[in-house]
């Protein structure tokens, strides 16, 4: 009874999710819009390194390079000869790339794909380490991935970049992508590999000795995690139809773990709602690095002062609430109504907080 | 002598200088229990790590059915059929108790990565059967009506019989319990004693147990070898054991006379 009810109002709030981002295309002008659909990418992109750094506990650090993997890829993949030829005028571009242009649904498959080849490769052998020495080497090879990506001339373009790539990433590609990024990562932490991943973060030791191949289980994590990142990257690469190397340094994975942790490190619902609140305010903040008048004060414009916002809504999320905005928990339905009850009952007997009642069911896409 | 299930043949780990366990013999038959004591330090737990695959012997081998599995991974061993618990419990905290011990039925699960994540049929059938075999065994300890609780929530006994369980979810032949009685009173223990004895019998177990509780020891032990600093200095029945000179000796020492 009660899960049948739970799954009526998961329908429902999927419907008017998904009118939301119907509405949202028609009405938003250009600028909200890019916002809103900067959004949805921000989601895949939590969510994948979600899974290495919040499910399976593997800090990684190297989410931009695989993005990078996927955003050069899809672009060289769907961008037509003559759009090539005028990017390329440092060096001509290798001839077989020249004349592909692919569609934009296999090319985002096929970036995703190379994007997890690219990790398996790289996570193979990296894995066999832990904790800080996986975080240092992960970000050694995302390094690596960019510099390789500069000097690559006749393939990449180089320092240059890539201009002019096809806008393919409308609201309803990118919303309709990370509504299946949200639905597969439920699905897989709901499945026994999710199980293992959890169980390899949690104890790896005991892990192995419930049978576990551990090692195994954080390649596939990374490759999946890859994946998505690639996914995330041609993405973005369409939205803003320019890319170039410098895009994809240090900072921009620093944002996304910024994104991850201040979720809750293990939760899906907390990278979808950090994800949004942390893209709304990077553009709505950006009036901070401009110059401002504030009474008597006046401020030179300082780029980057929006980081420090940043940076210090980080060290409060780490102080006060340290497993992040929904604490490693789901959301749920029971969650809701419990509190909702609660609040109206105004404080009589609140023994057990409503997040603990299951936090397992009726979630967002039960 | 019912046939050997688990044994080990000079087994050996030495860590720089030290030598933790020094040529070790055991042979653990059929539906046996067998306890391995021996004062702190001796390197009981150690025997422990190598035989289940977590630290590499420096010589020596351990079989298992007459099968060599010496220096195999962890999983790979706990595949084949042996199973342990920690010694310092070792639960998966993030997760709650039916899922601890569903960790544990992975294995019957094995699924591909995409028939997992898309739940398809054949899937679901095996989640559904585990689910059902994990619940099983929780009822089977009183842990059934904790199912949704986290599991490190649970009171201490609890999450060492939690542990237990889960390490029976990966359907052993051979459990291997590392001081399943430790931090008990008394009482827990005569209940552990017991408990013990019905693993055994209802699921067909062979027990290597490391106990310092004297009396679980005695009482639920077929057998024991007696480990001091990693050399086996005694092996036999309980009564035995408890007459030994030697053992007397390792565990109460001698004074400079020879006088006990």
């Amino acid at each position: 009874m009660k899960l049948k009810q739970n799954q009526l109002y998961t329908v429902i709030a999927l419907c008017v999710i998904a009118l939301f981002v119907v509405v949202a295309d028609h009405v938003f002008d250009p600028f909200i819009l890019r916002v809103f659909n900067l959004c949805a990418i921000y989601i895949i992109l939590a969510l994948s390194l979600n899974l290495l750094n919040g499910f399976t506990g593997l800090f990684s650090l190297g989410h931009a390079g695989f993005m990078a993997v996927g955003a050069y890829v899809s672009a060289l993949l769907t961008m037509s000869p003559q759009s090539k030829e005028m990017n390329y005028f440092l060096a001509p571009i290798v001839p077989i790339l020249k004349n592909i242009t692919i569609p934009f649904f296999p090319a985002l498959i096929i970036a995703g794909l190379t994007s997890a080849l690219v990790g398996f490769l790289i996570g193979a052998p990296i894995l066999r380490l832990k904790d800080d020495y996986l975080a240092i080497a992960t970000l050694g090879f995302s390094e690596i991935i960019r510099v390789v990506l500069t000097n690559l001339q006749t393939v990449t373009n180089g320092a240059q970049g890539l201009k002019g790539l096809p806008r393919f990433s409308t609201t309803y590609t990118v919303w309709g992508v990370a509504g299946l990024m949200v639905l597969f990562m439920v699905m897989l932490m709901r499945s026994s590999y999710g199980r293992a991943m959890k169980a390899v973060r949690d104890d790896d030791l005991a892990a192995e000795a419930m049978g576990i191949n551990v090692f195994k289980t954080k390649v596939t994590a990374f490759t999946v995690s890859s994946f998505w990142a690639g996914v995330g990257g041609a993405l973005l690469g369409h939205q803003i139809t320019t890319i170039d190397p410098k895009m994809f340094t240090f900072s921009f994975t620093f944002n996304i773990v910024l994104i991850v942790v201040l979720g809750g490190t293990g939760s899906i619902t907390g990278s979808v709602l950090a994800a949004i609140l942390d893209t709304v305010l990077m553009e709505f903040l950006r009036f901070l690095d401009e110059p401002m008048d504030f009474l008597f004060i006046h401020t030179e414009g300082t780029p980057g002062l929006r980081m420090v916002v940043f940076s210090i809504l980080l060290m409060v999320v780490v102080i006060f609430r340290q497993k992040g905005i929904m604490g490693g928990k789901e959301f749920s339905w029971d969650a809701v109504l419990n509190f909702r009850k609660k609040k109206a009952q105004n404080g009589q007997t609140d023994q057990d907080s409503p997040d603990k009642s299951s936090p397992k069911e009726g979630g967002r896409h039960a | 002598m019912p046939e050997t299930i688990l044994s080990t043949q000079n087994l050996t780990m030495r860590f720089g200088g030290l030598t933790a366990v020094s040529d070790l013999n055991i042979s653990i038959g059929k539906n046996e229990i067998v306890g391995l004591i021996g004062p702190n330090g001796a390197g009981k737990t150690t025997a422990f790590n190598v035989i289940t695959g977590m630290y590499q012997p420096s010589s020596g081998k351990v079989l298992y059915r007459d099968q060599d599995i010496t220096g195999s991974k962890p999983h790979v061993i706990t595949q084949k059929g042996i199973a342990r618990t920690f010694q310092n419990i070792r639960l998966f905290h993030g997760l709650d108790v039916l899922e601890n011990v569903l960790v544990g039925c992975n294995l019957s699960i094995a699924s591909g990565f995409f028939s997992a994540t898309l739940h398809l049929p054949g899937y679901r059938k095996r989640t559904a059967d585990a689910e059902a075999y994990a619940m099983s065994l929780l009822e089977k300890v009183g842990l059934a009506d904790a199912a949704h609780k986290e599991a490190t929530s649970l009171p201490y006994g609890q999450q060492r019989r939690l542990e237990i369980v889960r390490a029976l979810a990966t359907r052993p032949t051979v459990l291997l319990l590392d001081e399943p009685a430790a931090g008990m009173n008394p009482q827990e223990s005569l209940d552990l004693m017991n408990f013990i004895h019905r693993l055994r019998d209802e699921f067909d177990l062979t027990i290597f147990l490391i106990e310092h509780h004297m009396q679980v020891v005695m009482g639920v032990c077929d057998h024991l070898y007696v480990l001091d600093y990693g050399v086996t200095i005694a092996h036999g029945d309980p009564a035995t054991i408890q007459r030994d000179p030697k053992v007397i000796e390792a565990y109460l020492g001698v004074d400079d006379a020879g006088n006990k």
